[in-house]
This record gives C-alpha cells, sequence and structure tokens, in this order.
C-alpha cells in the first residue's frame, strides 16, 4: 500500500538505471546510512562490536569480493582464506615497515597485493573450469597458509609465530591496538564497507559486471561476441581479491589484533565466506550483506540461547551449532537456491502490488 | 645401492600405501559423481562417521548421551556390553546404507536439476550437518579403533630386504593389509559395475539421465544404491585410517587429500582415482624428502594441490578424465 | 537478372546498392580428426547483401560461419576481410572487427536482463576502464547512458519493449531469438551472421523474423550471412544463396540460378541411381 512505484516516473535512463529506482527504497537506504553512521556509534559498546557489528562488516566486505568472483564471474573459489591472509600479512608488513603512513593507504595497498597474488592463482582459470578449478583453489588455500608459517620473515621472526598490529590512527583516533574505542573500530570497519559497497555496485551495475555475468552465463558466447576471456576472468579475480585482502587486512588489524595464518586464515574461514554468499545469494550485493549478517549472528544467537540461557556445556553448543548451520544450508538450498536476496525481492514484488494483487 | 637411494625406495613405497588410501577415498568420490554429478564434499565426514559409529557400535557407547546427560543431568556413557568386530562392521554398514537413502529422500530428490554447483554447496552442507551431528551423537574426543587388524612393523619384509640389501625396509602390517583390502575392493567394484544389472544401470545413468529414466531405470534407486557403496567405501576408508591414527575430526580431513587425486585423475574414472592416488602418495612423500628440508618441511600440506594444479594446465580433464568438446 | 556481378558495386531490383566484397573466402578446408567438414569451399560476402548459405544437415553450414566468426580455425585456406587477410585471430578479435553473430541453439545469458543482454552488444564500444568504472560518475556513466540510448533504439525497432526488464531465462523461445538478434544488432556489425534465425518457430513468427532481416538490411544497410532451412524464406529474402553438401560447394548464385541449378537439385530431391 504505501510501498508502490505508481507515480514514480521515470524521465531519463539515469533515472532508470539508479541503484533503487523506487522512491521508498531510497529514503530507507538513506534511513539506514544515517542510523549507522549517526546513531549507532553512540551507543555501542565492546560486546556487540567485537561479537556482530566488526566482523559483520568485514566479512560483508569478504563476501561482496567472493561474490564478484563466483556469484558473477561465475568462478568458485575455495581460497578466500588464503588471500585474507595475503591481505593481513601484507597490511602487517606495511604497518611495521612504514609507521608514518596512515593505516587507511596500508589496508587499501594490502588489498592491492592481494590482487596481484590473486590474479597470479587466477591464472590457471583460464584452461581449468567448474569443480576443477573450485579444488585447484584450494591449493593457494594451502600453499599461502603454508607460506605465510614456515616462512619467518613475513611475521617478522617473532618468536609465537604470530603477527600483532601495533597501535594506529586515524584522525586521532586510535582504530588499532587493545587501547581502540569501541565506536571507532565500529566506524573504521563501516566507512570501508560503505565504501567498498558502492565500488562493488558500479563495478557489477555496468559493463564490466556485464562481461563478468556473460563469463558466468556462457562463456564461449561470451567470447565470440567480443569479450576477452583473459581479461575479464583476471579483472574479476583482481577485483575480488582486492576485496578479500582488504577485509584481511581489516580483520587481523582492526579486529582480531593478533593473528596466525593456519587458526585466523584457514579453509573453514573460505567455507564460512562461501556459505555467505550462498545463504545470501549469488550475484547479489544485496545477497553479500544479508549472508554476512545472517553467518555472523545465528551463531551468536544459538550460543546466548544453548549456553547462556539453557545452561549447556559449549562443546555440545558447538556440535549442534555445526548441524543447524549444515542443515540450514542445505534447506536454503532446497527451498530458494538463490538465497536471502531472492527471498527480500519476493516480499517486495508481493509488497508492491499489496494489498490488491489482481 | 646407496643409502640415500634405499631410503628413497623405501619412502616411495611408504608412499605409494598411503597413495593406496587417498585412491580409496577418491573411489567414493568418482562413484557419486559418475552416477549423479555431484561432487560430494562430504565423503570424509561421511568416512569420519562411518568409523565413528562402528566404534561406538563396538564399545556399546549410548548414542547422544552427552546430550542426555546435559539436559536432564544423568550420568549414562555406555550399554554394558561389548560387540564382536564383524557385527559392529555390519552395523556400521547399515548404518550408512540408511544415511544414503536418508541423503536421497530428504536432499536429493528436491534437488535434482539444479545447477552443479548448488548441489555442490548442498553436500558441504551436509558434511556440516554430520560432522555436528556425529559429534553430538557420539561425541568428539579421539576414540581407538581395533578391529583386530595387523599393527606394528613388518618383520618379514625387514628381515628380507636387510638380508638382500644390507638395508632393512620399514613397512607397517596395517598399511600392507590395508593396500591388499583397498585393491580387493577396486576389483569388486569394477567387477560388479561393469558385469552386474545395476552396474550396467549405474552407468547408464552416469551417462544420460534423462535417457536412463526414459528406458525404466529408477534413478532414485541407483542414487540410493551408489551413496550406499561410497558409504562403504567410506566406512572402509574409514576402518583404516582409524586403525592408523584414531578416529577424531582430522580424520574427515582425508577428503581434502583426496581432491587432488581427483583432479589428476579426473573426475570420472575409476583407473584415474587409483593412479592419481598413487602419484600422489610417491609424489608427496618423495618431494618431503628430497626438498622439503631445504624449504622448512611440513609441504605434503600443499604439494598435492600444486602438482595437481601445474598438471591440469596443460591436461584440464585430468589424466582420464573425459575430453571436454565446446560446441556452440 | 541482367546485373553484372562483377562490378565494384551494383543496384538491386528493388533499388539496394549493394557494394564491393566484404568478406572473401578461399579455398577453405576444415578437419576434425579425420573427418572433413568442410573441403576446399570459396566464396565472398558483399557489402550490404543477404547472403544465404543452404544445404541439408551435415552440409557443414554452423562450421563454416564458425570459421568467419573466428571459432574454427580452418587447416587451409584464407579469410580475407576488408581486402585484408586475416592473421590468426581469437573469436574476440574478429567481434571486434565488426562481426556479430547469432547461434543455432540460443546462446543468451540466462541470469542477466533483456535489457543488460543487449547492452552486452554493446561492449566493443565501450572504453571506459575498470577504475573508471569503479567511480562510475563520469566517463563510465555517460559512456553506460549513451550506449542504453542505441540499445533503446534497436529495442523499439524490434518491439521488445514490453520485456526489457525481464530475466532472459524466463522468456519463450520465440522471444528469446529476438532479444539475441537485438543484441547482434546492438553491436551495429559490418557483417551479421545468423545461424538459423527462423529455426523453430511458426509461421507467423518467422514471416516476422523476415522482416526485421530485411528491416535491418533496408534501414542500417546491414551486410547479413545467413543459414536457414526454409527454402521458401531463403528464396525471397537473400541477394545471393550459397549451396553445401557433404562440405562441399555444390552452387552458388541469384535464387534463380541455384533453383535450377542440377546439383542442387539432385541434393535436395536426391538421385535416382540407375
Amino acid at each position: 500500500m504505501f510501498y508502490r512505484e505508481a507515480g514514480d516516473f521515470k524521465t531519463s535512463y539515469k533515472d532508470d538505471n539508479q541503484t533503487f529506482p523506487i522512491r521508498l527504497d531510497r529514503a530507507g537506504y538513506w534511513v539506514a546510512l544515517a542510523v549507522a553512521f549517526l546513531i549507532i556509534p553512540f551507543f555501542v559498546n565492546d560486546y556487540w562490536v567485537n561479537a556482530v557489528f566488526a566482523p559483520f562488516f568485514i566479512y560483508a566486505i569478504a563476501a561482496l569480493g567472493l561474490n564478484i568472483l563466483t556469484g558473477y564471474a561465475g568462478q568458485v573459489s575455495l581460497g578466500t582464506g588464503g588471500f585474507m591472509a595475503v591481505g593481513a600479512y601484507a597490511c602487517y608488513k606495511l604497518m611495521v615497515a612504514f609507521p608514518e603512513v596512515s593505516i587507511v593507504f596500508h589496508v587499501l595497498i594490502a588489498g592491492g597485493i592481494t590482487a596481484v597474488v590473486g590474479v597470479a592463482f587466477g591464472l590457471p582459470s583460464l584452461r581449468i573450469k567448474g569443480f576443477y578449478l573450485a579444488v585447484a583453489t584450494l591449493a593457494s588455500q594451502f600453499f599461502l597458509v603454508w607460506l605465510f608459517n614456515k616462512v619467518p620473515w613475513f611475521y617478522n621472526y617473532s618468536a609465537s609465530g604470530q603477527i600483532n598490529a601495533p597501535e594506529r590512527s586515524v584522525l586521532g583516533v586510535i582504530v588499532t591496538g587493545p587501547n581502540t574505542d569501541a565506536w571507532a573500530k565500529y566506524l573504521i570497519c563501516l566507512v570501508f564497507l560503505v565504501g567498498l559497497a558502492w565500488v562493488a555496485r558500479n563495478l557489477t551495475r555496468g559493463m564490466m559486471g556485464r562481461k563478468w555475468m556473460g563469463i558466468r552465463d556462457m562463456d564461449i558466447a561470451a567470447e565470440i561476441i567480443g569479450v576477452n576471456p583473459l581479461m575479464a576472468k583476471m579483472t574479476a579475480f583482481a577485483a575480488s581479491s582486492f576485496f578479500v585482502g582488504v577485509a584481511g587486512a581489516l580483520f587481523f588489524s582492526v579486529y582480531l589484533g593478533a593473528a596466525e595464518a593456519g587458526e585466523s586464515f584457514g579453509i573453514t574461514k573460505s567455507f564460512l565466506i562461501l556459505f555467505m554468499i550462498i545463504i545470501g545469494g549469488l550475484g547479489s550485493i544485496f545477497g553479500s550483506f544479508a549472508g554476512a549478517a545472517f553467518m555472523v549472528l545465528m551463531p551468536v544467537l544459538l550460543k546466548n540461547v544453548l549456553v547462556g540461557m539453557m545452561g549447556w556445556p559449549t562443546d555440545l553448543a558447538a556440535h549442534l551449532e555445526f548441524m543447524i548451520v549444515g542443515g540450514l544450508i542445505v534447506f536454503f538450498l532446497i527451498v530458494e537456491p538463490h538465497g536471502l536476496a531472492q527471498l527480500w525481492r519476493l516480499t517486495k514484488d508481493k509488497l508492491r502490488l499489496w494489498p490488491f494483487p489482481h | 645401492m646407496s643409502e640415500q637411494l634405499l631410503f628413497a625406495a623405501e619412502v616411495t613405497l611408504n608412499g605409494l600405501m598411503a597413495g593406496v588410501l587417498y585412491a580409496l577415498v577418491a573411489l567414493g568420490f568418482v562413484l557419486i559423481f559418475k552416477a549423479s554429478g555431484i561432487f560430494n564434499y562430504a565423503q570424509g565426514v561421511m568416512a569420519l562417521f562411518a568409523a565413528m559409529t562402528l566404534v561406538g557400535v563396538q564399545q556399546g557407547q549410548i548414542p547422544f548421551s552427552h546430550l542426555i546427560n546435559a539436559i536432564f543431568g544423568t550420568e549414562i556413557h555406555h550399554f554394558p556390553w561389548h560387540v564382536p568386530s564383524i557385527i559392529a562392521i555390519i552395523a556400521a554398514a547399515g548404518v550408512m546404507v540408511g544415511f544414503a537413502w536418508i541423503v536421497e529422500r530428504y536432499i536429493l530428490k528436491h534437488l535434482v536439476g539444479q545447477p552443479d554447483i548448488i548441489l555442490f554447496m548442498a553436500t558441504i552442507g551436509l558434511a556440516y550437518f554430520m560432522e555436528g551431528f556425529g559429534d553430538l551423537m557420539w561425541g568428539s574426543e579421539l576414540k581407538t579403533l581395533d578391529v583386530g587388524l595387523p599393527q606394528g612393523l613388518n618383520e618379514t619384509v625387514l628381515d628380507a630386504t636387510d638380508k638382500l640389501f644390507g638395508y632393512g625396509f620399514f613397512l607397517d602390517n596395517l598399511d600392507i593389509v590395508a593396500t591388499l583390502i583397498a585393491a580387493l575392493l577396486v576389483a569388486a567394484l569394477t567387477i560388479f559395475s561393469q558385469y552386474s544389472k545395476q552396474g550396467r544401470a549405474l552407468r547408464a545413468v552416469a551417462d544420460d539421465h534423462s535417457a536412463a529414466l526414459s528406458v525404466g531405470i529408477s534413478l532414485r534407486f541407483i542414487w540410493v544404491l551408489v551413496w550406499s557403496i561410497a558409504g562403504f567405501v567410506a566406512l572402509v576408508a574409514g576402518i583404516m585410517w582409524g586403525a592408523k591414527s584414531g578416529v577424531q575430526f582430522s580424520l574427515s580431513l582425508i577428503a581434502l587429500k583426496a581432491l587432488p587425486v581427483l583432479m589428476l585423475g579426473g573426475f570420472t574414472s575409476i583407473p584415474g582415482a587409483i593412479i592419481g592416488g598413487l602419484i600422489i602418495g610417491v609424489g608427496e612423500q618423495l618431494f618431503e624428502f628430497a626438498i622439503g628440508p631445504l624449504i622448512g618441511g611440513a609441504t605434503q600440506n600443499w604439494f598435492a594441490y600444486v602438482l595437481a594444479l601445474i598438471f591440469l594446465v596443460f591436461r584440464p580433464q585430468g589424466l582420464f578424465g573425459e575430453k571436454i568438446i565446446e560446441r556452440v | 537478372m541482367s546485373l553484372d556481378m562483377n562490378a565494384d558495386s551494383y543496384v538491386t531490383a528493388d533499388g539496394r546498392t549493394i557494394g564491393p566484397v566484404v568478406m572473401d573466402l578461399k579455398n577453405i578446408t576444415l578437419r576434425f580428426g579425420g573427418v572433413v567438414a568442410i573441403k576446399d569451399i570459396s566464396f565472398d560476402i558483399r557489402e550490404g547483401e543477404i547472403r544465404a548459405i543452404i544445404g541439408p544437415n551435415g552440409a557443414g553450414k554452423s562450421s563454416m560461419l564458425n570459421v568467419i566468426s573466428g571459432f574454427y580455425k580452418p587447416q587451409e585456406g584464407e579469410v580475407w576481410f576488408r581486402g585484408t587477410k586475416r592473421p590468426p585471430m581469437k573469436p574476440f578479435q574478429v567481434a571486434r572487427q565488426g562481426l556479430a553473430r547469432t547461434f543455432q541453439n540460443i546462446a543468451l545469458f540466462d541470469g542477466m536482463t533483456v535489457l543488460d543482454n543487449i547492452m552486452t552488444g554493446r561492449l566493443n564500444h565501450m572504453t571506459a576502464n575498470m577504475f573508471q568504472q569503479a567511480i562510475w560518475k563520469g566517463k563510465a556513466e555517460k559512456e553506460e547512458l549513451a550506449n542504453r540510448e542505441v540499445c533503446e533504439k534497436v529495442i523499439d525497432f524490434l518491439e521488445i519493449q514490453h520485456i526489457r526488464k525481464t530475466p532472459v531465462g524466463r522468456l519463450p523461445y520465440g522471444l528469446k531469438k529476438r532479444v539475441e538478434l537485438a543484441r547482434a544488432l546492438a553491436a551495429e556489425p559490418s557483417l551479421l551472421l545468423l545461424d538459423e534465425p527462423m529455426a523453430g518457430m511458426n509461421v507467423e513468427e518467422k514471416e516476422d523474423m523476415s522482416r526485421f532481416i530485411l528491416d535491418m538490411n533496408d534501414e542500417f544497410g546491414t551486410t547479413i550471412a545467413l543459414i536457414e532451412h526454409d527454402m521458401g524464406v531463403v528464396m525471397d529474402l537473400s541477394d545471393r544463396v550459397v549451396v553445401m553438401d557433404y562440405g562441399k560447394k555444390i552452387g552458388d548464385g541469384t535464387p534463380e540460378e541455384v533453383r535450377n541449378n542440377q546439383d542442387v537439385i539432385d541434393a535436395y530431391l536426391g538421385v535416382a541411381h540407375d
């Protein structure tokens, strides 16, 4: 009734091309941004940032990245954890080597370095397709983690084999290290997320996105109508790895503070991100957000209910969590293979016509 | 012969035996992939679950005892009996058949016609579910699996090689037995798929689902059958690995070892799985032996993958996979 | 017809100007292993004409089209385009030279909307790089809007306005064929290849499609090479016809000439072996 498009005429192709073509969506988007930037920062505490917001924002960035590669360009990757590790270790080396440069640049350059590594590991995708490629990306996962564990230069020869984020600040506010305020952590992650989500939207709405989707839907036809498969795949790997690298850098420097490759960026991380985009929706920006939120919130909720309220031992709760995550994934795939994003779209389509569907 | 060379030969032999076990796990993948086009990531967890069930039944564990204790505050753990190995194995096999039926009934049936990637994801979900379910049912602690397989060093080989070369080869009895059993299993499967009626139906399904349906083959029966066989292969693999290094979570990671084997051998080829397994088993042992010490060791984690990756760049369909013909 | 077809250009009976040779195929031979799909075939395509390739099933027509569009590399022979010999090229490079095509079994991008599919036809006309696209404002946006206008013209021309935002996967067969044509047309190709544009259509749809092909040729002056089975359609539409059988060329000329060619009649009606 209130959610409608009647009377919302488009008079130019520019209007027709905008991200939120329906007026109410547009309003909702600005309200959400305003709440996220202007209201929440005043109320967040450590628990909420560490348990919910920071992981949600960072995983959402990683999910956007993987969604570019898998959802848009159709190249399944199981190496996300390894590429996050590249971002994290690159960021660490930069932070230590150039303490006078702002951490924001470190994070972005770490993303750039990850993009280069991503392209290198993406090269075989020209020859290898489908499951063979998915399994091949595991090579990058295992090799990179091994590399960061075995070559001491990467962790500056620290005795523990860990990397620890030194204290750095942006505009005079501490954003890394143990003295970081909850709201600063929250805001820096949010800024990166909003900026990168905008970039992801731009990349996927134009010709770049169409080339990726062309390769995904029918690679031979795409090549015959003029898509250079090498360029399309490599740009997808580069863009995707950039996002994932930034996520890894933030995950280490802002969220964890200390990291060890095998533990923080193991294969389970790769699967986690993959689940996010599956549950959220392949080839959808909104889906990346929804999936990340779901996979972050659900364990928190389960833990609160099972351990907090029912007093179960944590290991039993963890086993049950595994069951529920697995079960939900299967359930989602059966009920709605296109994920939460599709459910959201369907709901909106119904709402547009409500209450007079005929 | 020089000491180094003999040592390398021993490493190779051990690699071959590890390779047989990789091949065994890979075989489970190939069976399911051929019959239903599903890349079953849960194969490793199936092996873990089968082994857990076997140990649980054998030792008379009460299923879900931890959960029951947590909810009702009871202190129950075991039934007051032990079950003979052979019956426990049969029971575990029965559970895997039941599992195959459930998978077909509640998952596959609803996912027919979905893109491959969706099916693959579903098996990852299934793997997570089974892992949690198995831990909840039998507990997540390390269990020892003993079904009476011979353990320890093989003295005969040690003595024989010592006499022959003046250098005794260390071979594990268990490895030798595992190799024999795996070889038997492969032979049995090959005969089954080539000469039995169900085997022919299975190959028909693998070739073309709808054509198989139209000549009256029950797809659902074939799927249950093939998942049951895969479950049985998983059980055998679970017994071998479980007897070797105990039953716990890490057992499910053998699936990750089997993946490069598949890439190397081709997803659709049974001989490919076996030869791929042997190549990777030997390759990673030799690489670790020769190059490992120079670059920090523990290269087994990635060597197989990188080898498979490089190989695939030159031959994208693997050693024995079907050549992909592109047309428009 | 009293036309001098060897001249640089001539005017057809209905007043269209046919220009010089655009695409010249010289002694093309294509083998798959031991199977010879195309055997020593030569023919040319002139600017502004509608050129048909016909022949029974398995005659090698689609293979011929695939050679032209660079998907198959012939073992022997040369492809000359606009007066220069074409070096070995990837299909996407061929597309950049101004070739566009449709496919026998529709090759649309099912996950994208009709509009996005048609926009992919414009990809060789858009040059914004990845960074410009990431920023969007500026070159990328301007380019997008300008090319959108071209696509909208094509959409109007082919009368598919109502399905603009529909995902292609949901469309019926006939409309998919039309969208595929739109994608090829949006590229503003100098040579358009149509692989059985009317396969599987009913009479009405065939009439529509014929009208579109003629209009395209007429309004935009697009050079068209097409494969078709429906003899009536071919004879009505095309200026010149190549007839293939078992990978060999058995006839080449105006529809009249081809219709009276004994080899062609034999191939189509069969010969009594006595």
